[in-house]
């Protein structure tokens, strides 16, 4: 099968690569360039570990082909901090401990940057549907939330 | 080495803060390397194909035409893996759950394997393979295998631990019993008795990383594994004997760990990968679908069981009997018997009896699902004691602590209790205010115990001190959910420097000393113990280099706070020297320095949870809704508290997912119907409340520090809990886990 060739930006960077037509862009991102932090925790939009922001929107990059992002603006969690400065949400889920594992941390940090993005003040009940596509196994979502929360206060007050 | 274990009652610094983790801005980052992140040049894509029958006989596989396809570059089936377990019966079921020799045994058992140069052909690949199937009858229903009339899964089982020996085989593999005294006194004694029997259906471990690996094996008999795995040295030790290797040979790196939970003890797909890459000449990597995940890894026990329970008017027990039946997938296992130990581990009772059988069905190989077994058994007995409760007229927390087992007080599975935690925690929840929130209409409140054994094994760690004063701590139990952590703050403690000095890795199988997995909550308990050793081994070396550099005694030179003293009055006028002082100066007093620690950590105290939980119920629809929930649990001592915590939250999350919503839905085809998150759901975020935690501290004896494992006791009570929330909301008995709409609808108008 032919490639196709793609033109896009991730993080701010410009990228040219070919891909298949068949080929999801998580699949792109993780296998041709080298982008792992989004991770493949089902390949059916079920967990959201594989979270990335397409042009604004919250999507799972496993529901997305490669060729898709021709023209648009990716955003993975490689782009999240600036240099060696954790973003918030980053620095806040250290210091409550959001994660055990971590597989679905990269997931669940994009999702809530969206969020935050959409809902700068967001109740415990909005975080909770807000990261409801989102599957975390080892936490119970109890130091996620408060992580979140605490981020989203931090923020406002930037 | 001499080295003393016992709890010494010390005061701490550092063990007990909540610093942030090492591994955290990597995993906050994306930069943490997980299974399927690693890659090697020229490396393939592995594929497996797998039965689409639950039992059926295979006549013959033919691979010539996936073979010849282009960019295919090995394609494997059981005869690329020779059976060279030499007797040993449970390596040879590992090997024929790898890879089907004879018969598949469930939906999604391997039966062959593909190496191809890109996934699309490897998919191509497997289309062509040909296996000509001779389906067999099926059954995967516990108490129906149990039957007489039941297909045989393996006609060469005879039931053991039988007072006769049976002449005709059986699905049934074992008959275990456990318990003391005269039941059958105990229950003449009885003024109320209480018998039920319950149901418990499959769930997933469902961790959200699927098993992914990449396999390197050279034409000089040498290999390397890097692996997702909870015990990278136990992988070594199972794909070396199956693959005819020597174990040192295999080099095996643990990847970053995403979720295990007990799923990640047992080799899959990675004896295939190594045989793929024998005879490929090549790299493979191998990664499992989430719809494999489900089909043909994990899951728990699906059980059955029956408990009778009698107490006094005055709320004593006087006797507890239990009948547990558990699913064991294909092979024989140790279910039932983990589930009849545990079953009345919390109290003290004068007669008990428990018996456990292990059922064979035509399901995936049942593996260890954190506290494996307990949480059913938990389930079972807590409700039965709820109602008993209820019978006599008593309150079910006062009753649960009329009946606790006590320090002395000899357990239903055997030995005698040292100090435990059931009784505080107990006392704990009584005084929660939990227990005084308002419940409004539809609403209940339900609470139960549960105990986990906890388990030590054999561990080995390195303390290597850098130049700089700096600590490198190697060990060899990977980090499931922060240990790495905890471990540098027990080094750090013990060597009296910052927790920012000392820097943890899990080193690979070639680097360390055999470890056994990371399992039984026993990471963050054995590692701590070997790093403790491993740090009281460099500090003799620490103070030999001080008492050199002095030239004086080494018996005069104590080591306090990071710093070796010179002690007594005619030393006055000596500086102390700091670890790094010491460190610096190493090149000239005898080389590096350096503690080493390989022991076998015994004494795992056992560990107690009593849970909380508050639950809204929906009559018209069956649906359920968890307002509050709060976990008491004994740790020890909590090295890194706010890890603590999490445990006891994510346990929680995961027995709140079991008791609700999770279970394998098998067809009347023998087939798995739900192998994916959509449709086995677990928890989200919009499904739970906070989960409040209370850590207790009653220190474990057999340890310095007094820690106990803390991972798995958390899943024990859930079940219960909600089970008893669910059944005080709506007034009729739950016997049916998981509890999901259907079946509370079912309960309802059964009740009606």
């Amino acid at each position: 099968m032919a490639g196709v060739a793609v033109s896009t930006t991730i993080n701010g960077d410009n990228f040219e690569y070919l891909c298949q037509p068949d080929e999801t862009l998580l699949d792109v991102l993780r296998d041709r360039l080298g982008l792992t932090g989004a991770k493949e925790g089902c390949g059916t939009g079920d967990c959201g570990a594989c979270s990335i922001i397409l042009d604004d929107r919250l999507v799972c990059s496993c529901l997305v082909l490669g060729a898709e992002a021709e023209g648009r603006r990716v955003e993975t969690i490689e782009g999240m901090a600036h240099g060696d400065t954790l973003h918030p949400l980053q620095q806040k889920f250290l210091e409550h401990a959001a994660l055990q594992c971590g597989i679905c941390t990269p997931g669940f940090l994009i999702a809530a940057k969206d969020l935050l993005a959409k809902n700068p003040d967001p109740t415990e009940e909005e975080i909770r549907f807000g990261l409801a596509g989102n599957l975390c196994r080892c936490t119970g979502y109890d130091k996620i939330v408060r992580a979140v929360q605490d981020a989203a206060s931090v923020m406002k007050g930037a | 080495m001499n080295f003393d274990p016992r709890y010494s009652g010390r005061s701490f610094t550092s063990v007990g803060t909540r610093p942030i983790r090492p591994d955290g801005v990597d995993k906050v980052t994306g930069r943490a390397r997980y299974g399927a992140d690693f890659n090697m040049a020229g490396q393939l894509v592995g594929r497996v194909l797998r039965s689409p029958h639950a039992h059926a006989k295979i006549r013959k596989i033919d691979t010539s035409k996936a073979e010849k396809l282009a960019g295919v570059k090995a394609v494997i089936t059981a005869a690329d893996l020779p059976d060279l377990t030499d007797g040993d019966a449970a390596m040879y079921d590992i090997l024929d759950n790898c890879m089907a020799r004879t018969k598949a045994l469930y939906d999604g058992h391997a039966v062959a394997a593909v190496a191809a140069v890109d996934a699309r052909t490897a998919k191509q690949a497997l289309k062509l393979i040909e296996v000509d199937y001779e389906v067999l009858p099926h059954v995967t229903d516990v108490d129906e295998a149990m039957k007489h009339t039941a297909p045989l899964l393996n006609d060469a089982i005879f039931t053991e631990g039988l007072e006769e020996k049976p002449v005709k085989p059986s699905n049934v593999t074992k008959r275990t019993q456990f318990g003391h005294g005269d039941i059958h006194e105990g229950f003449g004694q009885a003024d109320f008795v209480v018998e039920r029997s319950f149901k418990t259906e499959q769930t997933h471990q469902g961790y959200i990383e699927p098993h992914a690996c990449v396999a390197n094996v050279s034409s000089d008999g040498t290999a390397d594994l890097w692996v997702c795995t909870q015990g990278h040295f136990v992988y070594r030790q199972h794909c070396a004997q199956l693959l005819g290797m020597e174990a040192s040979k295999l080099r095996v790196t643990s990847s970053e760990i995403g979720g295990g939970f007990g799923g990640k003890t047992h080799v899959w797909a990675e004896p295939v990968a190594l045989a793929l890459s024998r005879k490929a000449g090549r790299p493979v990597k191998l990664v499992m679908t989430r719809d494999e995940v489900f089909r043909a890894s994990g899951p728990t026990s699906a059980t059955s069981i029956d408990v009778r329970i009698g107490a006094r008017k005055d709320g004593t027990i006087t006797a507890a009997e239990a009948t547990l039946r558990y699913s064991c997938g294909p092979y024989a296992g140790m279910w039932a018997e983990i589930g009849a130990m545990t079953a009345f581990a919390c109290y003290k009772l004068e007669n008990v009896k428990t018996v456990g059988y292990e059922v064979l069905v035509n399901r995936p190989k049942t593996a260890a699902y954190r506290a494996p077994s307990a949480p059913m058994a938990a389930f079972a007995v807590e409700s039965a004691v709820d109602e008993l409760a209820k019978e006599i007229g008593m309150d079910p927390v006062d009753f649960r602590i009329r009946n606790a087992a006590q320090e002395g007080t000899r357990s239903s599975y055997g030995p005698v209790y040292g100090p435990i935690g059931i009784g505080p925690t107990l006392e704990a929840v009584k005084s929660h205010p939990h227990m005084k929130a308002p419940l409004g209409k539809n609403q209940g409140r339900g609470m139960a115990c549960g105990f986990w054994f906890n388990f030590g094994g054999q561990t080995c760690t390195d303390l290597n001190i850098g130049m700089d004063g700096s600590v490198s701590l190697a060990v060899g139990t990977v980090d499931v959910g922060g240990s790495r952590a905890s471990l540098s703050l027990v080094a750090a403690e013990e060597l009296g420097i910052a927790y920012e000095h000392v820097k943890a890795v899990v080193a690979d199988t070639s680097s360390l000393g055999y470890n056994d997995m990371t399992d039984g909550s026993r990471g963050t308990f054995s590692s701590s113990m070997a790093t403790i050793s491993a740090a009281r081994n460099a500090i003799k070396i620490l103070r030999e280099r001080a008492a050199q550099t002095w030239d004086i005694p080494v018996e005069d030179v104590v080591w306090e706070k990071g710093h070796a003293i010179a002690k007594g009055e005619k030393y006055g006028n000596l500086a102390a020297l700091s670890l790094r002082e010491i460190a610096a100066a190493s090149g000239k007093t005898g080389g590096p320095i350096a503690g080493h620690s390989e022991l076998v950590a015994d004494g795992a105290g056992v560990s107690f949870a009593t849970h909380i939980c508050d639950i809204e119920v929906d009559p018209e629809t069956g649906s359920t809704r968890v307002l509050r929930y709060t976990v008491v649990q004994d740790a020890g001592k909590a090295v890194h508290p706010t890890y603590v915590e999490g445990q006891y939250q994510g346990g929680a999350a995961q027995g709140i997912g079991w008791a609700l919503n999770e279970e394998y839905i098998y067809g009347k085809d023998g087939r798995l119907q739900n192998s994916g998150f959509l449709d086995y759901r677990i928890p989200v975020c919009s499904d739970l409340p906070m989960i409040d935690t209370q850590i207790l501290e009653i220190p474990n004896p057999n340890h310095p520090y007094g820690v106990r494992g803390v991972g798995e006791t958390s899943i024990v009570p859930p079940l219960a809990a909600i089970a008893n929330a669910v059944s005080n909301a709506v007034g009729v008995r739950m016997t049916h886990i998981p509890m999901s709409p259907p079946r509370i609808l079912a309960a309802l108008e059964a009740e009606r």
